[in-house]
């Protein structure tokens, strides 16, 4: 961490913890999943920045969260799978718990006009089952390649396709770490011409000439990653792109999360995740 | 003429720098407004990190005044780390701002506002990257007016050289009146370039405009006089005063980065100025007399930024807040009202004698305790006489021992090392106190653990105070004085492993010391620092003590002074300083007066509860104090859910 010039501090061990007094906190009624954007220039968004800009949007628009107990109650909220911090997504996941009843589609609207543009709540759905993180069983990506001929893009996807393992190394906090990209992709290739500037270039700031583009061509794949340990993410399939095929874009590929959820092999499709709490949703009703 | 966005080119660079989100701006409440349908256009900046730029109230409120003005926009820029800055001039990027990422030297005025001298390095680097150039005399009237502002700027000499206009006091009114300045002139087809506008600035005696004054020095290096050198430009530029604090309820709207900041709170002024006169301090002189945001005006702006930002924590900001004539309402009143939100309450500075019982109650109310920090800032009775912090050890006994009856368990005390006239022994009584205030809080805790951490800063004599005339004390001898202490707690059985210290080395406060006191020959030390890599020097691991003597010496060559003249020399009743001519209002003899008083130990009570003792403030500014109690009550108001 960064520090003030010149101060040195000679700290204490913290304080045997208190509870405190009075009455516990009201319980959990409703949980609620959202699907959440992240973006435009607000990709930049880290998620621990999502985080904070996310429970003050709850205190803004008054939401009855459920809280912790303890002397700094927090609000319930769990996060999945967060997009990493440059990237863009359609398709991010958390789920709140409620201390009184709501209608999810009222709360989504009030949460997503609290939210700045770009970190948009585009569903919400009652709870209605579990396992909803191992659900999340693979991302469909779309990877903007500005200065890359699609053709260029298409052959190093085959030939990326058609090799046995792509060994990758990235750089950890806990040193270089090598994973093999080929064996979490389910599909690489060129994308249909209609997903062209999906989450990247919408104007989401006010500056007016964010999604002003310049003639070059622009290669744009779409990727589909499963979920794995290690986790395989777009840059390491950029990198095994690089090292099987020479495809070395002159600028940085802008990335955007088009779906995450249950993967259909067959297909190589990414599906629906919430489309079971969906089904109990109307069988409720 | 619309100017084009950088931000496309600078979009570029973001994947490969730290924290890209504080770059894009976009935050909560931020405004950006049509370029062409605006005639005066200000870039305002915060000359730190983003993380401590945007918090920043007077940037916030700079912004939501001008930008509440029809015709007139105002955009924020904070300096870029240097992994930005490389990238910036590998790609040519100018210094932009955040909102639209405009380039800076598109704008009509550059305002920088300086808490601290500590930021000069930051502004050569944003004036270089906005191809603005460093040098006031170079500028075109392509350029924009480069402002300075904020504390730092009562003593602008330093930066004399770089920027072409400063403005002392409170920034609110003189921002629009600069405003109309600039408009009339731009309406007339800029008659005069740029020369013309900055005369017409000057000649409203607010506005200092370093370029119309010569100083002269004599043969032993002090200065003789500083003259004007244009007709109609004022012998002394005045400070600003904003009298009613109820008609500028601002921030209305605080900003909500996405980014983590220093402070993320919802912060209201609860008043602005204190006569409390300790000696040491330059925001308490400066900002005299003292004016009270009212108790409903204070509710007001709790309520409507607790809505506009979702803060969790409400700060009650001034000088000394526990003086406030109505602050146990006040606290009562928000502690009432945010019982069931979970919203916390602080109270950022708090006298020792001031605090009560029913504050310490009301703050800990919500179960939220943010810790209680006092600061006696003299460890012996006799060197608070001389800094005139009427504190008795008796007092801040007193309140510990509330503190800790009231279920807090840790106490932070803040001291300064370096006062005038003070000795080892001064010193180690800060130690003997925090011992005290262990001993106490045992006796009402009933328990052994309870903490107190003492946090030690360099005392840095500072311009418009009665210790501007103060030798400082030498980086070596502090060092060897928190030695000293630093040892005698350690090595206090009893009582040691208690006590948390924290201190400053002394090597940073004597550069800060040299650009507090410094004249218009600090400026070639400044840019010697700049073009030899020196940026973010409030930073720890940026700021470079031997880049700084180097460049010192290499600046100074041939002026017959350096960095000990400037610093730790005692100034005597007839040298000429160099913020002579700027107007605080303060009376120079008083401070003289009050500078004897110190050296003899006597003490200057508060003007708001006894006669007033001629400071000078109110007779030449023309201003009061105005302060409550107003008598009315905060109002609990029910929240309604639509």
């Amino acid at each position: 961490m960064r520090g003030r010039t010149g101060t040195t501090d000679e700290g204490l061990s913290p304080l045997a913890r208190r509870t405190p007094d009075g009455p516990p906190p009201a319980p959990t009624v409703q949980r609620i999943r959202l699907r959440y954007t992240k973006r435009g220039r607000l990709r930049f968004t880290s998620h621990r920045d999502f985080q904070r800009a996310f429970e003050r949007a709850l205190r803004r628009s008054a939401v009855p969260m459920a809280y912790s107990a303890g002397f700094t109650p927090h609000p319930k909220v769990s996060y999945a799978n967060a997009a990493p911090t440059g990237t863009a997504s359609e398709a991010e996941y958390l789920e709140i718990g409620l201390a009184e009843r709501r209608d999810p589609e009222a709360l989504r609207r009030q949460l997503d006009e609290s939210l700045p543009p770009g970190l948009d709540v585009t569903e919400a759905v009652e709870v209605a089952t579990s396992n909803f993180v191992e659900r999340l069983e693979a991302s469909e990506w779309l990877l903007r390649l500005p200065g890359v001929a699609p053709a260029e893009a298409e052959k190093a996807a085959a030939v990326f396709l058609a090799a046995e393992a792509v060994e990758v190394q990235r750089m950890t906090k806990n040193g270089l770490r090598t994973s093999d990209a080929r064996a979490a992709v389910a599909a690489i290739g060129l994308a249909p011409a209609d997903t062209a500037l999906v989450g990247i270039g919408d104007n989401t700031g006010t500056d007016g000439a964010d999604d002003v583009r310049t003639g070059a061509p622009c290669a744009i794949l779409r990727l589909v990653v499963r979920h794995a340990t290690p986790a395989v993410r777009p840059d390491d399939v950029l990198s095994g792109l690089r090292s099987t095929a020479d495809l070395a874009p002159p600028v940085p590929a802008e990335v955007t999360r088009l779906a995450q959820g249950p993967l259909d092999e067959q297909t190589g499709t990414v599906t629906d995740p919430l489309a079971l709490d969906r089904a109990a949703a109307e069988v409720g009703r | 003429m619309t100017v084009e966005s950088v931000f496309p080119r600078l979009e570029a660079l973001l994947p490969h720098v730290q924290k890209p989100i504080q770059y894009v701006g976009g935050e909560l409440n931020s405004t950006v407004k049509d370029w062409d349908s605006c005639d005066v256009r200000w870039a305002l900046m915060y000359p730190d990190a983003y993380e401590v730029g945007l918090p920043n109230q007077g940037t916030m409120i700079l912004y939501e005044v001008l930008n509440e003005r029809e015709g007139v926009l105002a955009e924020r820029s904070y300096s870029v780390w240097p992994d930005l800055e490389a990238l910036m001039r590998e790609h040519g990027v100018p210094q932009f701002t955040v909102d639209a990422h405009r380039p800076i030297k598109a704008f009509d005025v550059f305002g920088l506002s300086f808490s601290t001298e500590l930021g000069y390095t930051n502004m050569l680097t944003a004036l270089d990257l906005a191809g603005i150039p460093l040098n006031a005399a170079d500028r075109t009237v392509d350029d924009p007016v480069v402002l300075a502002g904020g504390h730092a700027a009562f003593n602008p000499e330093p930066i004399a050289d770089f920027i072409d206009a400063a403005v002392i006091g409170d920034g609110e009114q003189a921002v629009l009146d600069i405003t109309d300045i600039v408009r009339a002139w731009k309406a007339e087809g800029r008659p005069g370039g740029r020369d013309e506008l900055l005369l017409r600035l000057a000649r409203t005696g607010g506005v200092y405009i370093p370029r119309f004054y010569d100083v002269e020095y004599l043969a032993d290096g002090r200065i003789g006089r500083v003259v004007p050198n244009r007709p109609g430009v004022p012998w002394r530029v005045s400070k600003h005063t904003v009298m009613d604090l109820d008609e500028w309820p601002y921030p209305k709207q605080p900003l909500v980065p996405l980014a983590e900041t220093v402070h993320e709170r919802m912060s209201v002024e609860i008043f602005r100025g204190c006569t409390r006169g300790c000696r040491f301090c330059q925001a308490g002189m400066i900002t005299r007399p003292v004016r009270e945001r009212s108790i409903t005006g204070i509710g007001e702006m709790v309520e409507k930024g607790l809505k506009a930002t979702g803060f969790e924590e409400v700060g009650l900001l001034s000088l000394s807040s526990a003086d406030h004539s109505e602050i146990a309402d006040i606290t009562k009143g928000l502690a009432d009202r945010y019982a069931e939100d979970k919203v916390g309450l602080s109270l950022p500075s708090t006298r020792v004698d001031a605090f009560n019982i029913d504050l310490a109650n009301e703050l800990s109310r919500n179960g939220r305790r943010s810790g209680l920090t006092f600061a006696p800032e003299g460890g012996s009775e006799r060197i608070r006489k001389v800094i005139n912090k009427m504190v008795s050890e008796e007092d801040l006994i007193n309140t510990v021992a509330a503190a800790y009856g009231n279920g807090w368990r840790q106490v932070k005390l803040y001291f300064m090392c370096g006062l005038p006239t003070e000795t080892d022994e001064d010193v180690l009584q800060i130690g003997t106190m925090a011992k005290n205030v262990i001993a106490k809080g045992r006796e009402v805790t009933g328990t052994n653990d309870v903490r107190c951490t003492v946090s030690i800063g360099g005392f840095v004599p500072k311009p418009h105070t009665p210790f501007q005339w103060a030798p400082q004390l030498s980086a070596e001898a502090t060092d060897e004085r928190l030695t000293k202490l630093r040892d005698s707690i350690r090595g206090d059985r009893k009582f040691g492993k208690n006590i948390g210290f924290r201190y400053h080395d002394g090597k940073p406060g004597i550069i800060e010391g040299l650009l507090s006191r410094g004249d218009r020959r600090i400026g070639a030390v400044i840019r010697a620092v700049y073009e030899d890599g020196g940026r973010f020097d409030g930073w720890r691991e940026h700021f470079s003590y031997d880049r700084w003597i180097a460049s010192a010496e290499q600046g100074l060559a041939g002026t017959g002074v350096d960095v000990d003249w400037y610093t730790t020399r005692e100034r005597s009743y007839e040298e000429v300083l160099p913020w002579d001519h700027l107007d605080s209002g303060l009376d120079k003899d008083w401070l003289w007066e009050d500078w004897q008083d110190a050296l003899e130990e006597v003490e200057v009570e508060d003007c708001r509860w006894t006669p007033c003792f001629d400071c000078g403030v109110c007779p030449q500014m023309d201003t009061h104090i105005q302060v409550g109690p107003t008598g009315k009550k905060l109002l609990p108001l029910t929240v309604v859910n639509s």
